[in-house]
């Protein structure tokens, strides 16, 4: 009953998804110039969560590097920005985010719990410094100008660099490989023992969630036209994806993307409504979150949708 | 040459024992309570903007006022700690999975708590003189205010050492950091000694503010320096030690004034650079098991 269930659902919700691809694809055309623009910062957030949650989701492992990753990708765009069109500037942005998360795996991956945090969050730090004193003693400046493109450009890459990243991280998810790393979340001497190479997965999705940092980190420099290492290497940018994740839940794929959608918007509204207060109010729609919303949003509303399926079946 | 060296080492003790001191808050914090306090820079900022407000405006000695902020910060720690991570805690199904909810719900206290310190005090750099007369210490001077900042940071350093491993209460609380449970069993009341563990660390952290700000001058988002700053101390002193973040933090000081002469601006990527290495080579510290 189920299976059949599960078959006949199932071309109905890719409808509907291309259905919510293609109206998003064309809304630079019928939307306003600030839709565009926050619809961009969205996937940008999205795009940081669910290549977050693709590493540290099933194997448990808590990475603050994210703004490291996505600081690279933006300082490439800023060197490279000038010299080669804006595709291969996004790839070679993902590649060197790639190889640094390449390095800091090997180097760390065997690194447990609060150590491996600890790590990764002081590599933000460390790349924030060394480029700062970088800039101002050997290149003499503090700041860089990246070459701007188009709102709807920018738009258009994020998009095609969120759909690539959810291909990948559906077929991570469903393939061996997956099955390999909630494994080690689960129990890692278990998976070691079962003739799995941790390490080696490890880093290899380490690297791979990277990528699509840096991509993003190179697709975004191009809308803030001046950057500096502060700028760049903004510790929130680590922090936020976990939030992100931990609010819209991690126990499906569409849980990130949810919660980094709801943040994002979120974010944006106190922002401009409530300047003064906007990072108070935040501050408690976290704590609140991290204390009453243990599974996230996406647990809550299948506890909701549990309850209320369980008192009609108790009614009839 | 000799009087360089000097010069350089003095300044290293005196920045050093400012990071001891913040450390061994954030060493309480995470060595016995198991909450990795991100806003531990947080209660440092409110103690130095307490000292400020304090001296500026009912011209209280800022020493004096250690009194005063220290305890207040204490109560605020306390607090937090009864109602929300005592929550958390119970909540949590792991102790991996309550570290990781606390650090993440520290992350939004920094938020809350450095929002309303901008409200109240505004978004300036803040400062004032006390005791700013040079002092000449072996051929080389300091400001007398950076002198009295070291003997009080080693003095409630030796104090709170004291406390740990003479008192009943200090003995709960090692009992606590070894095996919570086990403590729980053997009569200690774990979740109100968890709570003054936090509360002492953010005592610690108050101290620190108000040192810091009699010699540096103070921000609202200062805070987060002085994190990072303490959690480097207490990887390198190893995780819970107290005797290891003192020393740990003296050590790093003395990095910081040898990297800061030869290259300065350098200072917090040699601290980073050393953290990672010790990361990698020997997590568990120079004191650590």
């Amino acid at each position: 009953m189920d299976r059949v269930r599960g078959i006949s659902k199932r071309p109905f919700l890719l409808g509907l998804l291309l259905l919510i691809l293609i109206s998003l694809a064309t809304s630079p055309l019928y939307a306003a110039q600030y839709t565009v623009i926050l619809l961009t910062s969205i996937f940008m957030y999205i795009v940081i969560t669910v290549s977050w949650t693709m590493f540290s989701g099933p194997t448990g492992y808590i990475s603050l590097a994210s703004a490291a990753f996505f600081g690279v990708g933006i300082y490439t765009s800023a060197i490279l920005g000038r010299a080669l069109p804006l595709p291969f500037v996004i790839c070679i942005g993902g590649l060197v985010s790639f190889c640094l998360a390449l390095l800091v795996g090997a180097l760390t991956l065997r690194l447990r719990g609060i150590y491996f945090v600890m790590f990764t969050f002081g590599l933000v730090e460390l790349l924030l410094h060394f480029i700062l004193w970088w800039e101002v003693n050997i290149t003499g400046t503090t700041g860089r100008v990246v070459p701007t493109v188009s709102n709807t450009t920018v738009y258009y890459l994020m998009l095609i660099t969120f759909v690539i990243l959810m291909l990948t991280a559906y077929f991570i998810r469903h393939s061996k490989f997956g099955l390999a790393l909630q494994s080690i979340g689960e129990y890692e001497e278990a998976a070691a023992h079962r003739g799995i190479n941790v390490t080696a997965l490890k880093t290899i999705t380490f690297a791979i969630s990277a990528l699509f940092m840096g991509a993003a980190g190179a697709i975004m420099a191009t809308r803030w036209t001046y950057i500096d290492p502060r700028i760049a290497f903004n510790p929130l940018v680590s922090f936020m994806p976990v939030l992100m994740a931990i609010f819209g839940g991690m126990g499906q794929l569409y849980g990130p993307i949810i919660g980094a959608a709801v943040f994002t918007y979120l974010e944006e509204f106190l922002i401009t409504r409530f300047p003064y207060y906007y990072m108070l109010i935040f501050g408690i729609i976290m704590v609140v979150a991290i204390l009453y919303l243990p599974d996230g949003l996406v647990g809550l509303i299948q506890k909701l949708w549990k309850r209320i399926s369980e008192s009609k079946y108790a009614d009839t | 040459m000799i009087v360089r060296i000097l010069d350089v080492a003095i300044a290293g003790l005196l920045l050093g024992g400012i990071y001891a001191l913040i450390a061994v808050g954030l060493s309480m914090q995470y060595g016995v309570a198991r909450v990795l306090n991100i806003a531990h820079g947080e209660f440092i900022m409110l103690g130095a903007f307490i000292t400020w407000w304090l001296y500026t405006m009912l011209d209280i000695n800022p020493l004096v006022s250690m009194v005063i902020s220290g305890p207040l910060v204490f109560i605020i720690g306390f607090i937090l700690y009864r109602t929300l991570f005592t929550r958390l805690r119970a909540s949590s199904a792991s102790p991996a999975a309550f570290e990781g909810s606390s650090m993440l719900a520290c992350f939004g206290l920094l938020f809350i708590i450095q929002n309303v310190a901008i409200l109240i005090w505004g978004a300036d750099m803040k400062g004032y003189s006390y005791l700013a007369f040079p002092v000449n210490v072996g051929g080389a001077k300091f400001a007398a205010n950076r002198l009295v900042t070291l003997g009080f940071a080693m003095a409630i350093g030796l104090v709170f050492y004291l406390f740990l491993a003479r008192t009943r209460l200090g003995k709960a609380i090692r009992a606590a950091a070894q095996d919570p449970a086990a403590a729980g069993l053997m009569g200690v009341n774990i979740n109100q000694v968890l709570a003054l563990c936090f509360g002492f660390g953010a005592l610690m952290a108050g101290f620190g503010g108000t040192l810091i700000s009699i010699s540096y001058k103070i921000q609202p988002t200062m805070g987060l320096e002085y994190t990072v700053i303490a959690l480097i101390v207490i990887v390198l002193g190893g995780l819970g030690s107290i005797p290891g973040s003192f020393i740990g933090g003296l050590l790093l000081g003395l990095v910081g004034s040898i990297v800061t002469y030869i290259q300065p601006g350098l200072s917090l990527v040699a601290y980073y650079v050393i953290f990672m290495l010790l990361l990698l080579v020997k997590p568990t510290g120079i004191l650590g098991k």
